[in-house]
């Protein structure tokens, strides 16, 4: 399906028409040189300095700017930054453990809950479709507040329904989970070098709602592109139900989930709004991704210099993430050509 | 299969359990036990899925301002009080829902549009001529969608902040920062385009430019060149292929992409947090987000959850109706990389 599309025919280049393209460039390439490309060096020259609130009048032409070379950056590494709970490592391994965990929990769920749905003479299928796309619909930072609420320790519905099934097994208090709030990890050892706190928990069910049904609407997509002799002739076999999964499912979902695994990685490993939303960071910047640090660098704490580095940095991150994941694609566009 | 051939061995009940419940007169049988389970699965999942949208649903329809002491998921009364205290007073401060509605609004199709007008002749270029710098330029174009919106928020706030009118007195208007006004002169602020939607507009096109123009070239790269071939055979010149056979060929990809730009802005946070300090140039999600963050406390739920339905339900409507086209687009595209 995919390499059909990919396939580009050579175009025929005719000389009095060479600048053709350049013209239809021009709007785009205008455009982005003066709010893209311009601020990116900008980005780059103002990671160099102590730029701060007193510069923010005359930028760059400040008297009192210093150039201090690469001592945003050292200071970003070794946790030289006035901010507290800060150390760039932690962060950065969390915002890959943070991401990685999600799709690990989406991707399967996904598919698992697209083969249900598939399977043939389920009644109501139609009203389940429906019904699972909603979270796809909702925007995530709507999902983030509501959770967030969700997740109040005194009056959220989670601590209300998990007193509710305590009371169906006899239980009597009322649960009080202080969830977004409590710093103690409760599973010390999961992650070394950084705590996750129940804060972490909370947003993983949060966002397990948000990220599933998407992986879903693609798995399902491709279930129905699987040619329905395949099972046929698995069951003349004789193949087991799991068997048919893990031969024919699996291997041919694979193509499709890969590239949505990809996708649903970025999206997480930069989920802003959710994060921002959810816990703010905390608790004591716990739960910080890079994305959500770099915007407290700038909007709260206004170390415009250090934050400049620290997206200098982000951008330097998402490109080896963008080398790695474009790797894996490739590698799995080349799989469905065997 | 097996079962059916021999139901007069097995009891009532067996038979029961084990009777095809698939409807349709083709394809493999599914017995009751198993279509029961699947229903019974297939209910968690839903309740799982229905758990917050209608605990939100629910506290919206509330005229009880207090937070709930028992969990509560079906709507025991359908007051609209909620509702009406947020279109009437959305924030303590003195702005209308209808202005917050007209900025998010603004902000949310100026972006949409902006860049896509913006971008189709690039993707076109991209997709169809072949000429010496492509690759340079497509990695060009490309690179910034490797950085999140948040990236390059530093740099935007920093020059757009610098941008300013002063008024300098005597009737000396100076554009900062390429005039200033005479020296020892302050001057007033006029206006700030940090400090605009038209600042954070433009704040929001440099993230979304990049992604219109792959989205588009994805698209423009899957529609067949035959059309355009026979176009150019009966002496069309590119410019007429451009506007005459490819644009209306792209019409519903065109759509797509300015409906994704609209509901990806118009749920907009990050940048007109950063840059926006007046209250009348805040917008919906803005709002939402004063609603949660530290003065949560004072504001009752059920005018929050309110909120919460009113910011999400443009953006379920739009979705659900080209929810074929978007997850379509985003796949393929993806698979392209």
């Amino acid at each position: 399906m995919t390499t059909l599309i990919t396939k580009i025919e050579p175009p025929k280049p005719r000389i009095s028409k060479a600048l053709l393209p350049y013209l239809y460039l021009l709007p785009a390439f205008l455009v982005m040189g003066v709010i893209t490309f311009y601020p990116l060096v900008y980005q780059l020259i103002v990671s160099f300095t102590d730029f701060q609130t007193k510069d923010l009048r005359l930028g760059l032409n400040s008297p009192v700017l210093n150039f201090i070379g690469l001592k945003n950056y050292i200071d970003i590494f070794t946790a030289g930054l006035p901010v507290q709970n800060f150390e760039f490592f932690r962060i950065l391994i969390y915002n890959f453990w943070w991401a990685i965990t999600n799709v690990m929990l989406h991707v399967p769920a996904g598919v698992v809950i697209a083969v249900l749905l598939n399977s043939e003479g389920l009644w109501f299928k139609k009203l389940y479709r429906a019904m699972y796309i909603l979270p796809v619909v909702v925007p995530p930072l709507v999902v983030a507040t509501v959770w967030r609420n969700i997740f109040d320790d005194q009056y959220g519905a989670m601590n209300q329904f998990l007193t509710t099934i305590a009371q169906l097994f006899g239980g009597t208090e009322v649960v009080h989970i202080r969830w977004l709030t409590e710093y103690a990890p409760p599973i010390p050892w999961l992650l070394p070098g950084g705590p996750l706190t129940k804060a972490y928990y909370a947003m993983m069910i949060a966002n397990f709602w948000l990220g599933w049904p998407f992986m879903t609407v693609v798995a399902t997509g491709a279930l129905q592109s699987i040619p329905k002799d395949l099972y046929e002739a698995a069951d003349i076999d004789g193949a087991s139900g799991s068997q048919k999964f893990w031969t024919i499912t699996v291997p041919l979902l694979r193509p499709a989930m890969i590239p949505a695994a990809v996708y649903g990685f970025t999206l997480s490993f930069n989920l802003f709004a959710f994060v921002f939303f959810m816990s703010g960071g905390g608790p004591a910047r716990s739960t910080e991704i890079l994305v959500t640090f770099a915007y407290d660098l700038v909007r709260n704490l206004r170390l415009f210099g250090a934050a400049a580095a620290f997206s200098v940095i982000i951008f330097f991150v998402g490109t080896v993430v963008f080398l790695i994941t474009n790797r894996i694609t490739r590698a799995t566009e080349s799989y469905t050509e065997i | 299969m097996a079962n059916s051939s021999e139901p007069t061995k097995k009891n009532f009940l067996l038979r029961f359990l084990t009777m095809n419940t698939n409807g349709a007169l083709s394809g493999r049988s599914l017995p009751l036990y198993k279509q029961l389970g699947l229903q019974l699965l297939s209910l968690v999942i839903g309740f799982e899925v229905m758990f917050p949208i209608l605990y939100i649903i629910t506290l919206s329809f509330s005229s009880k301002s207090e937070r709930p002491s028992t969990l509560q998921l079906i709507p025991t009364e359908l007051s609209l009080t909620a509702y009406a205290q947020v279109l009437d007073r959305p924030t303590a401060n003195p702005v209308t829902f209808i202005e917050l509605l007209k900025n998010s609004i603004l902000l949310s199709m100026g972006v949409g549009l902006i860049a896509l007008l913006v971008a189709v002749t690039a993707a076109y270029a991209f997709s169809r001529f072949n000429f010496k710098l492509r690759q340079v330029l497509m990695v060009l174009v490309f690179v910034p969608l490797l950085m999140p919106a948040v990236g390059l928020a530093t740099p935007l706030y920093l020059l757009m902040n610098s941008f300013r009118l002063m008024n300098c007195g005597g009737g000396a208007i100076a554009i900062n920062p390429f005039f200033l006004c005479a020296p020892g002169v302050t001057g007033t602020l006029l206006f700030n385009l940090r400090d605009s939607l038209l600042g954070v507009g433009i704040a929001m096109i440099s993230g979304a430019l990049p992604f219109a123009v792959w989205n588009l070239k994805g698209y423009l790269d899957t529609i067949p060149h035959e059309l355009e071939e026979a176009a150019s055979i009966d002496g069309a010149d590119p410019n007429q292929i451009f506007f005459m056979i490819v644009l209306p060929l792209a019409i519903p990809q065109l759509a797509v992409t300015f409906f994704l730009g609209f509901i990806g802005h118009w749920q907009e946070f990050a940048m007109s947090w950063l840059f926006l300090t007046k209250p009348e140039n805040y917008t919906l999600s803005m709002t939402l987000y004063n609603m949660t963050g530290q003065y949560a406390n004072s504001i009752p739920w059920n005018r929050f959850a309110a909120m919460s339905v009113i910011v999400a339900l443009p953006v379920a409507v739009i979705y659900i109706a080209l929810q074929k086209y978007i997850t379509g687009g985003l796949t393929s595209g993806a698979v392209k990389g």
